[in-house]
């Protein structure tokens, strides 16, 4: 396969498998199943050439950037695409098996708009990671937004209904904002494209007011405090495939728009209160989602407000990533975060969807007892995600929150290691309040439904995927480092 | 002359822009804020394409029109999407606008088992 064709394909080839299974439905689980081949096989070629070539750039068309459009492969997009990969196939797998036609007619019903709409939200997922132009970004990001309301809606119950169209109604006013920003930008800048930005923006009113435009647009989008109340109900809503893809990766794609603006394309234009006010309103997400989540009565809007929480440590990457000292260790400690974060929640989705479907459908935590001997393997799932989620070693969550830990106290500002530390005790706490009803010993063991084993072993795959990747860290931070934005590397020789 | 035109076209749409997202946050019924988002989303086409008139003096620069109609189709398909969904939860709810978040709380407590009927002809 060409360099050309690979990018191709990474886009196209889920598109076109959606086009089809909308068309026959009944061929939809193959025609998922066809295009996972091809985009890994497509993936695995792009890696190959980033790891041999550096970064991979496509003019689509041959046109090239500003009257054209790119798609780049660099560090970061194939450090989100592998998280794309491995989370998408984990809950393929476990889609195969969740929706189930012989048990209700309802699931044959959800399944077949699952598997187009999943293609879809692939398709746009990819395409946003590879996209180098903020229009481009808009036009990815509100594909994305569609996709994920129509999943929500899935199920078709009125709590489920009602959450996507409130999702929808701020999901759209977000883009316009951010719409917005760029219409000032292309004034300002005459281009859209990243790395052109780069040279041409200027210090100035009108971009500050852009900046902040498509900043506030991409928070409301990522669920950063305020802007997180639509997450709770439309998380925790959705059938447990569908809260696994949100949680883990349809906020992080904002996330990532946020990431390429800031350090990017307008790296000079930004000052250090902006980004300790991200940092700031990260730090009170991580308090007041982790509180949250500690007095939820219902196990899955538990775990939707953790991931008010987890995002928020994210967020701490930007004043730590414009800090004086260690630029470079705090961007890979919040990609590293990311990465557990996303195997780690979608873990915990898909082992409370195990759970909540073996009680057909009850999910109050004050009812859990008996699933660590009913459902063994899912509650082993979700203790080991939660372990991440803490930042116990060897995990993920350990290796990220160590680096952003080790970065604060580089760059002097050590008040961040305090959130850190509290919202660390605050996870272990919701986590804990969770296992100690589920390790009770059920008075009359109910009438449990069993699982599919492929539904648990999946749930407890990505979970050790996540309590184990601080084994990886090294290698995904070398990822990284192809490519990195060139504000987070201290210029050769120079004290930093 | 041109500039004092330039002005008032940029000024109207930062209004619609301003008027949109006034009504969005004010109304809670849902064909209102769906026009809301229109009307804000024409205001913002709106200082595109007075932007592209600015930058080339008499030729408009392209780009901004080809960005305008790819906002215009997202726009058409969000409204299409949107008014579908709100039918949904009418039918569903009987109400026209969306319950406040505590009645929501109330609302996921729903078992999925007892509902099962529902929802077979009200997925999207």
């Amino acid at each position: 396969m060409s360099h050309a064709g690979s990018f191709a394909s990474m886009i196209l080839a889920p598109l076109a498998a959606a086009t089809l299974a909308f068309i026959f439905p009944r061929l939809g689980r193959w025609l998922a199943f066809g295009t996972a081949g091809a985009v890994s096989i497509a993936f695995a070629r792009l890696t190959r050439l980033l790891l041999d070539g550096g970064v991979q750039v496509h003019r689509v068309g041959g046109w090239g950037a500003p009257l054209g459009i790119d798609l780049r492969a660099d560090g970061l997009a194939v450090f989100m695409l592998l998280i794309t990969t491995a989370i998408g196939a984990a809950v393929m797998l476990y889609a195969l098996r969740y929706f189930n036609a012989r048990r209700s007619p309802a699931e044959g019903h959800q399944e077949r708009y699952f598997w187009p709409l999943f293609l879809l939200l692939w398709s746009a997922l990819n395409a946003l990671l590879l996209s180098t132009d903020i229009f481009n970004l808009y036009v990815t990001l509100e594909l994305l937004g569609f996709s994920a309301v129509l999943l929500i809606a899935l199920d078709g119950r009125r709590a489920a209904l009602t959450a996507a169209l409130r999702y929808l109604f701020v999901s759209l006013s977000a883009s316009l904002l951010y719409l917005l920003g760029v219409a000032i930008v292309y004034t300002r800048c005459a281009t859209v494209d990243l790395t052109l930005l780069a040279t041409r923006a200027q210090p100035g009113f009108p971009l500050t007011i852009a900046i902040a435009l498509m900043t506030g647009g991409l928070l409301v989008k990522s669920a950063l405090i305020p802007g997180h109340f639509w997450l709770p109900p439309a998380h925790a809503n959705a059938p447990a495939p569908v809260s696994a893809l949100l949680s883990a990766l349809v906020v992080k794609g904002s996330f990532y728009i946020m990431l390429r603006l800031w350090f990017e394309a307008f790296p000079g234009l930004i000052t250090p209160a902006a980004g300790n006010l991200l940092g700031g309103l990260g730090a009170a997400a991580v308090i007041w989602g982790a509180l949250n989540a500690l007095f939820q009565k219902r196990l899955k809007l538990l775990v939707a407000y953790s991931t008010v929480a987890q995002l928020g440590y994210l967020f701490l990457l930007f004043p730590l990533a414009a800090g004086h000292e260690g630029r470079f260790t705090a961007w890979s400690g919040g990609l590293v975060f990311l990465a557990s974060h996303a195997c780690a929640k979608a873990a915990m989705f898909l082992s409370a969807g195990n759970v909540v479907r073996a009680r057909g459908g009850r999910d109050e935590i004050a009812h859990l007892e008996g699933m660590s001997s009913l459902q063994p393997i899912s509650t082993f799932a979700f203790g080991l995600a939660g372990l991440s989620l803490i930042g116990l070693p060897p995990s993920g969550g350990f290796a990220g929150k160590w680096l952003l830990l080790r970065a604060g106290l580089a760059a002097g500002q050590g008040w961040w290691v305090a959130v850190i530390l509290i919202g660390s005790l605050l996870a272990a706490a919701y986590v804990a309040r969770v296992l100690v009803h589920g390790f009770t010993r059920a008075p009359v063991p109910g009438p449990a439904r069993p699982n599919s084993p492929l539904m648990e072993w999946t749930a407890l795959a990505l979970a050790i995927l996540a309590a184990g990747m601080g084994f990886l860290s090294v290698w995904l931070t070398d990822l990284l480092q192809v490519g990195a934005p060139a504000i987070l590397i201290p210029p050769a020789g120079g004290a930093p | 002359m041109m500039y004092f035109d330039d002005r008032l076209y940029l000024i109207a749409g930062a209004a619609l822009i301003t008027i949109g997202l006034y009504a969005l946050l004010a109304h809670r019924h849902f064909l209102r804020r769906i026009l809301a988002l229109n009307v804000m989303g024409s205001g913002v086409f709106m200082v595109l394409i007075t932007y592209s008139a600015r930058t080339a003096g008499s030729i408009p620069d392209p780009v901004p029109h080809a960005m305008v109609i790819t906002g215009i189709v997202v726009s058409i398909c969000a409204t299409g999407l949107a008014l579908v969904l709100a039918e949904c939860v009418q039918a569903l709810t009987g109400r026209t606008e969306l319950s406040d978040e505590r009645e929501t709380s109330e609302h996921t407590g729903a078992r999925p088992d007892t509902s099962d009927e529902q929802h077979q002809d009200q997925s999207p």
